[in-house]
């Protein structure tokens, strides 16, 4: 643990989590928005892989095994619906799905 | 015996309930035979519990039922206070009721609604004796709002005509004023003393402040002067007279309008501990109801009308007795009155009825040979109520005059100017429809003329008898249109009866001796300690006897010279101002469409401006702020991640500032 | 070496994270995630997770990315988005000044904190031994200690397929989905307009109140 290169691992894992979150934020094809999802999902991983790394713990990469059946899981649901939006809507993006509003 | 009591409101209440779901199916004249057993039934079962009664100590009996209204220290129960007034109560309220729903079977005969009559005549009688035997505040409230209702739905009971739906309107609203009254004097009642039993905060009474005592027994007082018709709330009970003529005698008469006297006479503790100034104005409101009621009784044309206003009169006796606190000479009154009062409106009712809804006494007269049991009742509540010695009246009436005496003269000889004009009134409308001339058919314009033709002989003396000869004539020819016939058995039996009450009843209290006044000695336990004390000497009593005796055969001399051998005038005695009631209907719409109204505006105004403003204003505050926050929500789902991360972010700063590195 | 293999990957997977953000085609968003999540695998073999190197290569590039392009190639969403246009006001610069507060925020922990922020001790009963194979350890704690996640997880899957099932069926009666309603102008009505004119109502005619009274 002497090396700096762990704390180097949690800053990439955190500049990636903000490049997804904003991804996530700013882009309007909901495919992009999924795949911003998995960027973030991602970065988390990296991190608790880290984690585990720097605290000798084997739990770390249990944690990330169970995330990505999650994100397996999320992105089966999360495509699903983009099916089913794009039987009703051809061509809609995020934006168009306004019925949530005040 | 007494543990029967709770069957005396019991068995009417059956009866109406029997009656409510099956009164159409059983239809004439059962119904209305099952609504008189169920009344007389009480009524055995009322004597049957009088006798068991005598064996209780200080002869009251207390009967809880079950719990009404338990609310922390508030507690209502449904119970019984049977005591010798509510006993007194209890008897001539149940025989009254049950002569009177006898009378009611030949009186409704083909009506179309003869059983719903019978349902509402026998919720009234529950209704009276809840009032009656209620041991607490609350439970004589429900019986008081019951009896209001019923005598709402019994003024109207003919509401196909507008007027006698809006008389029970009238009779209805009038009558909220003084439930007002009750209520705040109810809640007063608990504010002071906790309790709103009878038996536990009376005792309390003498202990109470002056002013708390005066609030409750004025707010209460204004209940009873609702109920029971006294200036200025009494204008209701004229009208009242819209209903079916039993109706009149049962509630407008002998009970529902006694309830306000039998009301100041429970509560007499709490008047006798109130300011001083408070039963003299009780008795001056009885004296000016009772005299000013005489004189509009005395130019009425309409039999019923006469007899309303007497009523009025008669319940001022009542109360000028309370102020003067004659409280046992109240219930004398109260009782003889209604023998007499109920006997003569079912006399009059019989006379509409044998003369075909006929009410204006203008159109009557020489009534005695065709309905000589009519008649004959009707002349003995008549002697009665005029005070001729030796019926009820006399005794009942003299009671109340001589405490009035003991309290000031003043007010005894108003009540015997009042007494005078009574006898007037009652001689006037006797002569008018059993004697004299027959006038059946003739329109009241051909009466005035007849009065112009009688006007114009007068001054011509000599012809006066020729005159009425002609008219007579007149009248024969007139009269075939209407025969009036003696009215059938169910009505005359009540009328008999009730003729023998009015006649004998002064029995219950003769003045000559203590061991006589028998209704004083058992009123001894309820009012014995707040009762005026008399001492009536034998000169003093023998001299207001006997004025009283001269005053009555007065004014029956009077009548007799006026409306019988026509000597005087009767237009000079019968006012317009006295007919039209001293325009007091009239002073009111006047000031309910004028200043009243524009009160009422500004009030509505009030309401639709500021309190409908401050609640609308609410909303609309609410609605704009929710239109401008509405913006947040604008439906796009990446606006509201962006939110969550706004959230994040400020989570994260706060995190940061208690991390120390 | 171990540095020099960070380097190269955190390169690789900043520039794929920029290019599934910044790519107008979907496809080429696509295909910069897979480079990305290349990299990340190799950063974890870096780490010494190889069962989950492994597993990302299979389970991400293999089976999720080509999901996604799957489900591009069967509805035909592949058109290029233009990112120039952004409907709701501020978003991106807002956007932008949350990531940017955030990753400051998380960067200055981590760089001021140092080997300090990170918390917990090192492990001792689940600590990450040389002498067994990581696939085995990760076997032993999946079926031992998390079992239950295990199973839990195992229903989550199923309750995904079927929902994803029956969202993607294609319904029977089908719809468009509506344009919201305009709701802009609802704001403004009074408030109780109906209270109101019934109580004009009532009042319009003043003499039939009044007359009530006087008529007995």
């Amino acid at each position: 643990m002497t090396s700096n290169l762990p704390l180097a691992y949690l800053c990439l894992a955190a500049i990636l989590f903000v490049i997804g979150g904003v991804g996530l934020l700013i882009r309007r094809n909901p495919l992009v928005m999924i795949m911003c999802v998995e960027l973030m999902l991602n970065a988390v991983n990296l991190t608790f892989v880290t984690f585990g790394e720097m605290l000798n713990d084997i739990s770390g990469q249990v944690i990330v095994f169970f995330v990505m059946v999650v994100a397996a899981a999320e992105v089966v649901v999360g495509l699903a619906l983009v099916v089913a939006m794009s039987r009703r809507r051809p061509g809609a993006n995020a934006d168009d799905l306004r019925l949530l509003r005040g | 015996m007494v543990e029967l009591l709770w069957l005396i409101p019991a068995l009417p209440l059956a009866g109406f309930l029997v009656l409510l779901f099956l009164g159409k199916r059983i239809g004439e004249p059962f119904a209305g035979w099952l609504g008189t057993a169920m009344v007389g039934l009480s009524f055995v079962v009322a004597l049957v519990v009088f006798a068991g009664l005598w064996n209780q100590p200080e002869h009251t009996y207390e009967l809880t039922l079950f719990t009404w209204i338990p609310a922390g220290s508030f507690q209502v129960d449904i119970g019984f206070l049977l005591d010798p007034l509510s006993m007194a109560m209890v008897l001539f309220v149940t025989g009254i009721a049950a002569l009177i729903h006898l009378y009611s079977i030949g009186y409704m005969h083909g009506d179309s609604r003869f059983p719903r009559f019978f349902t509402y005549l026998n919720l009234f009688v529950f209704s009276m004796l809840m009032l009656v035997l209620g041991d607490n505040l609350v439970l004589t409230f429900l019986g008081w709002e019951g009896v209001g209702a019923c005598s709402y739905f019994l003024i109207s009971f003919w509401f196909e005509k507008d007027e006698n739906a809006s008389a029970g309107k009238k009779a209805f609203i009038t009558n909220r004023v003084g439930d007002w009254g009750f209520m705040v004097g109810t809640f007063v009642v608990f504010f002071a003393l906790g309790t709103v039993k009878y038996t536990e905060f009376l005792p309390l009474a003498p202990g109470i402040a002056a002013t708390t005592a005066t609030f409750i027994a004025l707010m209460l007082f204004i209940g009873a002067m609702g109920k029971s018709a006294q200036i200025p709330l009494f204008i209701w009970l004229p009208d009242a007279m819209a209903g079916p003529t039993p109706v009149s005698a049962l509630i407008h008469a002998a009970t529902m309008v006694t309830a306000g006297v039998y009301l100041m006479v429970r509560i007499n503790p709490i008047l006798a501990a109130s300011a001083s100034w408070l039963p003299w104005m009780i008795a001056i409101i009885g004296c000016a109801t009772a005299f000013i009621a005489a004189t509009i009784a005395i130019a009425q044309q309409d039999i019923k009308k006469v007899l309303a206003y007497s009523t009025v009169s008669q319940l001022g006796y009542m109360f000028l007795a309370v102020g003067v606190g004659g409280y046992s000479a109240a219930v004398f009154h109260m009782i003889t009155h209604a023998f007499f009062k109920a006997l003569m409106f079912l006399g009059a009712g019989s006379v509409i009825h044998g003369m075909h809804e006929e009410q204006d006494m203008r159109r009557m007269g020489a009534l005695r040979k065709l309905m000589p049991v009519t008649a004959i009742t009707f002349i003995v509540g008549w002697l009665a109520i005029s005070g001729v010695p030796p019926f009820s009246g006399f005794w009942s009436k003299d009671d109340i005059l001589a405490y009035a005496l003991h309290k000031s003269p003043v007010l005894y000889v108003f009540g015997l100017i009042t007494a005078l004009m009574t006898a007037f009134y009652m001689s006037r409308l006797v002569f008018r429809v059993f004697y004299g001339d027959a006038r059946w058919g003739e329109s009241a314009d051909a009466e005035l003329a007849n009065l112009d033709a009688h006007d114009l002989s007068a001054t011509t003396d000599g012809h006066e008898s020729d005159a009425a000869g002609d008219h007579s004539d007149a009248h024969a020819d007139a009269g075939h249109a209407i025969h009036p016939h003696e009215s059938p058995r169910t009505m005359l039996i009540p009328l008999v009866v009730l003729a023998f009450f009015a006649a004998i009843a002064g029995v219950m209290n003769l003045p000559f001796t203590e061991n006589l006044e028998f209704l004083n000695r058992w009123l001894e336990p309820v009012v014995g300690a707040n009762q005026a004390v008399l001492h009536l000497g034998g000169g003093q009593l023998a001299f207001e006897l006997i004025t009283s005796t001269i005053v009555a055969l007065t004014g029956i001399a009077l009548a007799y010279y006026v409306y019988l051998k026509k000597r005087i005038d009767a237009r000079r005695i019968e006012l317009p101002f006295f007919a039209n009631g001293w325009y007091i209907d009239q002073g009111i719409t006047a000031f309910m469409g004028g200043i009243g109204r524009k009160a009422f505006e500004m009030i509505a105004l009030f309401d639709s401006v500021v309190i409908d403003g401050a609640v609308n204003g609410v909303g609309r505050a609410t609605r704009g702020g929710a239109a401008r926050l509405r913006n947040v929500q604008n439906g796009y789902v990446r606006w509201y991640a962006l939110m969550i991360g706004v959230g994040a972010v400020f989570i994260v700063a706060f995190v940061l500032t208690q991390v120390n590195f | 070496m171990e540095t020099a293999v960070f380097v190269v990957c955190a390169l690789v997977v900043l520039a794929g994270g920029l290019g599934v953000v910044v790519s107008r085609n979907p496809v080429h968003s696509a295909l910069s995630l897979v480079a990305t999540l290349f990299a990340i695998a190799v950063l974890f073999l870096n780490l010494g997770a190889q069962l989950l190197a492994v597993v990302q290569v299979i389970v991400y590039t293999g089976a999720i990315v080509v999901l996604i392009l799957f489900v591009m190639m069967l509805l035909g969403i592949d058109q290029e988005e233009d990112l120039d246009e952004e409907p709701i006001v501020g978003q991106r610069i807002v956007a932008m000044l949350v990531g940017l507060v955030f990753l400051g925020a998380v960067l200055a922990v981590i760089i001021i904190g140092k080997e300090s922020a990170v918390t917990g001790a090192e492990s001792v009963t689940q600590a990450i031994s040389p002498n067994v194979a990581n696939v085995v350890q990760i076997g032993r704690e999946l079926f031992t200690n998390y079992v239950f996640a295990l199973e839990i997880t195992a229903g989550l899957l199923t309750i995904a397929v079927v929902g994803a099932v029956v969202l993607a069926r294609r319904p029977t009666d089908l719809q468009p989905i509506p344009e919201p309603e305009s709701m802009t102008d609802q704001g403004d009505e009074p408030l109780t307009e109906p209270l109101r004119s019934s109580f004009r109502a009532s009042n319009a005619n003043p003499n039939d109140d009044a007359s009530g009274e006087g008529s007995h």
